[in-house]
């Protein structure tokens, strides 16, 4: 019988929607909890292990107790095969030294697939435990997700561990653990580390890619880009800017200041806000008119829910679709070789609503017309 | 006696390499090439100062700076510069693709060079020049019955100029229905020619591309999302770079259609349709052909080439003028037509070219314009199944579908597998004196290469391009080292590209290249 692994991180991506950029340390946990946040991690988990549930008699599931794992999966009526630590209790608050503890027991008593849920932060205690030792998939639950070690979404990687445990043939290959420092990531300046490899199965469009770096020769395109934008800017609406570079120019243009990966608000006259939260969002689009701009992140083509979480599915509602305005290089969207762009705004009827053909501004008076998958 | 021992497949090969300067380089003040001989004094005497007879505007206030050289060092340097060089006349130029890089044939150009044709000039009374008026109609005829469209103008100096025409007439046609203002939109697709994209922009449209669907067509559902009341057309090539047969090219045309856009076909590459399928009948409104690809007229290193742009009855009061008009006796130019775009440019289109791509469908007839698809046809086909078999190459989209008359391959797997890339193995190819194109920038087929092997082509040379493609492959996973050092036979050896995004850095002539660097 199959043996699949699972470990929850419970406190990965509770920084996102409260615009911390990430949730690595006690202190910036407590921050988050206090502002409001509320764990998603264990919801996603859930969401994949839905994928999993006809197959439960056929695997067995090992977990750690508590919210690192047993508490989902029972709740999702699976009975787990519990690790053999007690210290773990519901409640406890846990940390980097749990993860990695917790994965070195799966790679010592080796598990078959490791299921993880958390961000780049995650993926890399999970790196620190079983290297190379044994295939890992990560169920996306962070606000950092850089790493080509995750499905594009819950589900998918829901998918992608029944495939294993039907024992259809994956293939497995090296995907790279990166990771933000959050320290200058929250003060502004993108510092990319490689961290390592881990195996992992290998669904063609089912896995992120690597971010995609943009090479400097492209500057003068991101500034057409934001000259498209900027001409389209209206009095009396305001403007909510994704993060990313492409959208970081439209802001220079502008001579306004911009949070490199924050989400920040405009008029054509000058800053609303910075650094927004998802409440604070939907206080301003109250107020006002307003239009959303975004940018994919790299390769991996999400247009909303990866980096922009702040951007809630609330807001989105309310500003609508026909006022969202994405804007690409286009050597991003070769990148996609075809793909389309992903959302997981976390309510799938925002999901749905914003599926479809959309315009993507490409340059000055130069747009393309893309899909975005449900 | 005995036998010399075979070739060895692909050849050896090493460019003539001779690190030729600039001309300006090869100056040797007081060297003189022709001493031009004094006037006769009679002569002089009769004509008086010549100079003095020139308008002041026309007269120079200092000589030019031309180089200083004899004949024989003026031969020499456009000799070994004529060595240093790749091509059709030397050798298997299939590598070039969607430029379709054919055999020009000698004949035509002799014509173009008889006295005939080179001692004509366009400010000649037209009654004097009925004779090239005359190739001018007939090849207007020619196209017509080869597209199906109604009108030709041979005004577009190439297939840019061709598709700016084509364009302006789409503005006068919407301008003159007093939609002018309201359509600003114009829809291509990503595989199509960026001059497409490039000339409704320079004539002030906003551009919208579409991206291939899965299979690689240009997706029709995204064009039904783009266009509306402000499409002004669709600019689409077709085959698209892919090589890919469209059997859906008419829904395109009707969704256009349907909200009241043009529909315009970029078949500058027309090699693989000839004779098979017609523009008009698709639907098309307008549509333009390359003479210097389809139409064997050589590339001439950027020039000049020659377009041709064909419109439907609807479209011709806005043709480009003069148009040649023939009323069974003599040929004339009508410049008389008010809803003209006026000029694309000067005279009347690039006459030499236009002799030789006449003289070239004259040579072959209707069944031999059809044999020329058929062959180019035939020859990427076979190519293609040889590609294939080499380890690494692959081809994206519609899988297991032929090609028309060239593909874009994709090195995708092959960089994978060795961390070669595309380019390197391009410049590899140079070793062996061919060479391919990638494709255009930025890629949309990751590491690409596109082949049009044309009709021009033998067995035994798409063969001997298949086994240096083969070879350089095999390095890659052997040897990389030697593909990331080529050209090891070439004239020049890696650039930097660095500095074609510095402006600063940048000379196109002499003087601006002196000034640059006495700057620093």
């Amino acid at each position: 019988m199959k043996r699949l692994g699972l470990i929850i991180n419970p406190i990965a991506g509770i920084g996102g929607r409260v615009g911390l950029k990430g949730s690595d340390g006690v202190e910036i946990q407590q921050k988050a909890l206090a502002l409001g946040a509320q764990p998603q991690s264990h919801l996603r988990a859930a969401q994949a292990l839905e994928a999993l549930l006809p197959l439960r008699d056929t695997f067995e599931l090992v977990t750690p107790p508590g919210a690192m794992g047993d508490t989902v999966a029972r709740q999702c009526g699976f009975i787990p095969h519990p690790l053999p630590f007690s210290s773990w209790e519901e409640g406890n608050s846990t940390s980097a030294e749990d993860t990695i503890r917790a994965g070195r027991w799966m790679a010592d008593h080796p598990v078959d697939l490791l299921l993880f849920a958390g961000g780049d932060g995650t993926a890399r205690d999970i790196f620190a435990a079983v290297g190379t030792q044994v295939p890992v998939l990560g169920i996306p639950a962070g606000v950092k997700i850089h790493s080509a070690v995750f499905a594009t979404h819950p589900r998918a990687a829901g998918e992608i561990a029944a495939a294993y445990v039907r024992g259809e043939r994956l293939q497995l290959r090296e995907a790279e653990v990166v990771d933000l420092d959050e320290e200058t990531y929250r003060a502004g300046t993108v510092i990319t580390r490689l961290y390592g490899y881990l195996q992992v199965p290998h669904v063609a469009h089912r896995l992120q890619n690597k971010k995609a770096p943009t090479p400097a020769s492209e500057s003068v395109r991101a500034e057409s880009i934001a000259a498209a934008v900027i001409e389209s800017m209206q009095p009396g609406w305001i403007y909510i800017l994704g993060p990313g570079t492409t959208t970081r120019v439209i802001a220079d243009r502008l001579g306004f200041p911009k949070t490199l990966i924050g989400v920040d608000v405009y008029t054509r006259e000058g800053v609303v806000a910075l650094d927004v939260s998802e409440a604070r969002l939907l206080e301003l689009i109250e107020r006002h008119p307003a239009k959303i701009i975004v940018t994919p992140i790299g390769g991996q083509g999400f247009i909303f829910g990866r980096g922009n979480q702040q951007i809630g599915p609330r807001v989105i509602q309310k500003v609508g679709r026909e006022n969202i305005l994405v804007v690409s290089l286009s050597e991003k969207l070769n990148a996609l070789k075809g793909e389309p762009f992903l959302v997981d705004t976390g309510d799938s009827s925002v999901d749905e609503m914003l599926a479809g053909y959309m315009q993507v501004i490409v340059g000055y008076w130069e747009k393309v017309i893309y899909r975005i998958a449900l | 006696m005995k036998a010399v021992s075979p070739k060895p497949m692909p050849k050896r090969f090493h460019q003539a390499s001779w690190d030729e300067p600039v001309i300006f380089e090869l100056n040797q003040p007081g060297a003189r090439g022709v001493l031009v001989p004094e006037v006769e004094s009679g002569i002089k005497q009769e004509v008086g100062d010549v100079a003095a007879k020139l308008p002041e505007s026309l007269r120079r206030k200092s000589a030019p700076a031309l180089p200083e050289m004899s004949q024989i060092h003026v031969l020499r340097h456009y000799a070994r510069l004529s060595q240093e060089n790749l091509g059709v006349d030397l050798n298997i130029d299939i590598g070039q693709g969607t430029c379709t890089m054919k055999y020009s044939p000698k004949v035509n150009d002799q014509l173009a060079r008889s006295p005939k044709m080179a001692d004509l000039h366009p400010l000649q009374d037209e009654s004097t020049v009925q004779g090239i008026l005359e190739v001018m109609w007939r090849l207007e005829q020619f196209l017509k019955e080869i597209s199906g469209m109604e009108r030709f103008s041979l005004q577009p100096g190439a297939g840019s100029s061709a598709i700016y025409a084509n364009v302006s007439m789409v503005r006068a046609y919407h301008e003159s229905r007093g939609e002018g203002a309201q359509r600003d939109e114009v829809v291509t697709t990503i595989f199509s020619h960026p001059s497409n994209a490039a000339c409704a922009k320079v004539a002030g449209y906003k551009v919208i591309t579409i991206y291939p669907d899965a299979d690689g067509y240009p997706d029709l559902a995204a064009l039904k999302a783009a266009v509306s009341e402000r499409t002004a057309a669709l600019f689409i090539t077709n085959p698209e770079d892919t090589g890919i047969f469209n059997s859906k090219i008419q829904e395109f045309v009707q969704a256009v259609h349907t909200v009241g856009g043009l529909a315009v076909y970029d078949q500058a590459n027309a090699n693989g349709i000839l004779g098979i399928t017609r523009a008009r009948d698709a639907g098309f409104d307008m549509c333009h052909f390359n003479l210097h690809k389809t139409f064997s007229t050589p590339h001439a290193c950027g020039g000049p080439g020659a377009g041709a742009s064909g419109v439907s009855p609807a479209l011709v009061p806005f043709l480009p003028k003069p148009t040649i008009e023939f009323d069974s006796k003599r040929y004339r130019l009508d410049f008389d037509r008010p809803q003209s775009v006026g000029k694309i440019r000067p005279w009347y289109g690039v006459a030499q070219n236009i002799l030789k791509a006449y003289s070239w469908i004259m040579s072959l007839g209707a069944e031999g314009l059809r044999e020329v698809a058929e062959i180019a046809v035939l020859n990427n086909n076979y190519l293609l199944n040889k590609v294939l078999e080499i380890q690494g190459v692959s081809m994206p989209y519609a899988k297991g579908k032929r090609r028309i008359e060239q593909v874009r391959y994709s090195w995708e797997q092959l960089t994978k597998d060795t961390g070669i890339h595309s380019e390197e193995m391009e410049t590899r190819m140079v070793d062996f004196g061919m060479h391919y194109w990638t494709s255009h920038h930025p890629y949309v087929v990751p590491e690409p290469m596109t082949l049009e092997p044309t009709e021009s082509y033998s067995q035994a040379d798409l063969d001997e391009y298949i086994a240096a493609l083969k070879q350089v492959a095999g390095e890659a996973y052997t040897e990389p080292d030697t593909i990331r050092t080529a050209p090891h036979n070439s004239t020049v050896h890696q650039t930097n590209h660095e500095p074609f995004d510095k402006p600063d850095e940048w000379a196109v002539t002499w003087r601006a290249y002196k000034r640059k660097t006495q700057k620093q």
